[in-house]
């Protein structure tokens, strides 16, 4: 077991190598409420601290070690995410609705509570107004202040004529202690429906499918890229800027687009600035890489995980193992960010069903991840 | 196609015994003349198989002569070969030096001696046509469009989900890892047990018989679009 002596690597070695009863106590981690699991963390965050270990990938208590180790006045806030949830009209009970409300249930018992909650994006599955309102219904129970992002799946019936009405502008910035935030449409498609004469729920139909090849790729567009230009430039360079967009900021996969079209010119107009960290869903898997002084992270999805691309996979990410189909919640969650007072961010997967996986600014700035790099491919 | 092919393994496999030829036609023909005697050179007689669609012309034998023992249990084998293996209307003939030649469609499609190298016949005693090409690609394509279709569709589900949505282009399905013990099925399963596992529970449908179109057209999709796609064990 654990003795408050333990070097750092005897303690690791020792949380690799649990016995049953810590197997128990990591069990009832999953199965107890947000209290409980405080209290338990805490008991392992304490033999952690104890032992000077910075950052744990088995438990979510890396800001607890933090605390113990003096650095958790690098800090400066946290905010959660919900994304992904793909919503069906079809009542509470739907598998996606109950994992929705299982997101919200999850960041509302976050204790502190977070001091916003970012929704990622895709709410809708189609697009459909009763889609859209079933997910304002469930987000409605959100205890912290919300952030909207839209995704694809809200979009493409309309053009977000509904989704505007009800969360207002799709693009814009706000400031929240000395982040300078970026919120994005970054699924903007160039029209390929007007020649070929597809209905709005076809055309919804075909952005729907990931792997649907009639579509466009994704974009942030000139329109979006000028006014980002506008509104950065009252922006002190050194100030820290967290964007928030639903496709990644960045070329991975053309094929699901898992794509930005105009990554390049986006991040051009990012490069001037100290620290920047896009935090984008869409992708639904632990994602992370780096590009120059940008920071990316992916996020969770509620609903299902996507399998990994076929290429493109970032050097940085560490590929989350294949999830078990027989369980709905595998490979499936939310999660926290940390911001640091420099402004890059520690990213938390809170996995629902597998312990929370920790990405810290400090491996991206070192361009460092345990257990990263190395794939040809997808590994399953 | 195959049938034919089997078809000339089965005469080939008959062990007509024979002193050596040469392979060459037209030597193997002028050394059976040679052994036939001049009043039997030309004479011939035809037996059918009882389904008329096959015939044997066994040489050196009058129309109104018994054929002897050993090549009549010949001529029987032929038939029985050709019936077994082959639907089409096909002409043997046995030469009295026990060469055989096999014609369909009035041409000739292949010589072979005891003693030479089994006569490995192409489809169809020969290539297949671009037409004929065409048409099973187009057949192929078709289901394989078709299970597409419905992979990508919330029809075979009862709750809007479809397969894509876990699944693009079918990746992360591993057909080639089946029939395997499914540990949470925990019994052996097949490709169409996974896909039903799928309809019954994330798509929460109805399961699909085995021997149901929409099955098959869902196996061939995903079959195709994972071709050539390798196992790693453990982790599938």
């Amino acid at each position: 077991m654990y003795r408050n002596d333990m070097t750092r690597k005897e303690l690791e070695f020792a949380l690799a190598e649990r016995s049953a009863a810590d197997e128990k106590a990591i069990r009832d981690l999953h199965n107890c409420n947000r209290r409980q699991f405080l209290r338990t963390s805490l008991r392992f965050a304490g033999m952690a601290a104890a032992a000077g270990l910075m950052q744990s990938h088995a438990f979510q208590l890396v800001n607890v070690a933090y605390a113990a180790d003096g650095t958790a006045q690098d800090i400066a806030f946290r905010f959660a995410y919900i994304s992904d949830t793909h919503l069906y009209a079809r009542g509470m009970d739907h598998r996606f609705a109950k994992a929705a409300l299982k997101a919200v249930a999850d960041v509302n018992s976050l204790d502190p509570q977070p001091d916003f909650v970012l929704f990622g994006g895709d709410l809708a599955q189609l697009g459909r107004p009763d889609e859209l309102e079933l997910g304002q219904q469930i987000l409605k129970d959100v205890k912290a202040p919300l952030r909207m992002m839209v995704g694809e799946h809200d979009w493409y019936l309309d053009l977000g004529e509904k989704w505007k009405s009800m969360f207002g502008q799709d693009f814009y910035s706000f400031d929240y202690k000395d982040v300078h935030f970026v919120v994005l449409n970054s699924v903007v498609e160039k029209d390929f429906w007007t020649a070929k004469g597809y209905s709005p729920e076809e055309r919804m139909a075909i952005v729907a499918g990931l792997d649907d090849s009639r579509q466009s790729p994704f974009e942030v567009g000139e329109a979006q890229r000028d006014w980002l230009q506008k509104d950065l430039a009252k922006i002190d360079k050194k100030t820290p800027i967290i964007v928030f967009s639903h496709s990644p900021l960045y070329k991975l996969y053309r094929g699901w687009n898992f794509w930005t079209d105009d990554a390049e010119q986006v991040q051009k107009i990012f490069k001037p600035f100290k620290s920047v960290t896009v935090i984008h869903g869409h992708t639904h898997q632990l994602l992370t890489n780096r590009i120059g002084n940008i920071h990316f992270h992916g996020m969770l999805s509620t609903a299902w995980p996507w399998p990994y691309a076929p290429q493109g996979l970032p050097e940085l990410t560490v590929q989350m193992n294949r999830p078990d189909p027989f369980n709905q919640l595998d490979g499936c969650g939310n999660g926290v960010i940390d911001v640091r007072k420099g402004g890059h961010v520690d990213k938390t997967y809170n996995l629902w069903t597998r312990n929370p996986r920790v990405v810290t600014a400090a491996q991206l700035d070192a361009g460092k991840v345990p257990g990263a790099g190395g794939y040809k491919g997808p590994s399953y | 196609m195959r049938r034919l092919v089997l078809a000339t393994l089965g005469l080939a496999a008959l062990g007509i015994t024979a002193a050596q030829f040469s392979p060459s036609i037209p030597d193997a023909e002028r050394q059976r003349r040679s052994l036939v005697g001049a009043e039997d050179r030309w004479a011939s007689r035809a037996v059918w198989a009882c389904d008329r669609r096959k015939m044997v012309i066994v040489e050196g034998v009058r129309p109104d002569e018994k054929i002897p023992p050993a090549r009549a249990q010949q001529v029987a084998d032929v038939l029985q070969d050709l019936m077994r293996y082959c639907q089409e209307e096909i002409t043997a003939r046995i030469a009295s030096d026990s060469m055989i030649t096999v014609a369909a469609n009035g041409q000739v499609y292949e010589h072979w001696m005891v003693g030479e190298p089994l006569p490995i016949a192409k489809a169809s005693f020969g290539e297949p046509t671009e037409r004929e090409k065409k048409i099973w690609k187009a057949e192929l394509d078709k289901l394989v469009a078709e299970g597409d279709r419905l992979f990508h569709s919330d029809e075979i589900g009862g709750n809007g989900v479809a397969c894509a949505m876990c699944h693009p282009n079918a990746s992360n399905t591993h057909p080639e890892t089946y029939p395997k013990f499914q540990t949470q099925l925990k019994e052996v399963a097949l490709l169409r047990d996974m896909v039903n596992w799928c309809i019954m529970n994330p798509l929460e449908g109805k399961a699909l018989d085995a021997g149901d179109p929409r099955m098959k057209a869902l196996e061939a999709y995903i079959l195709s679009a994972r071709s050539g796609k390798t196992l790693e064990t453990g982790k599938h």
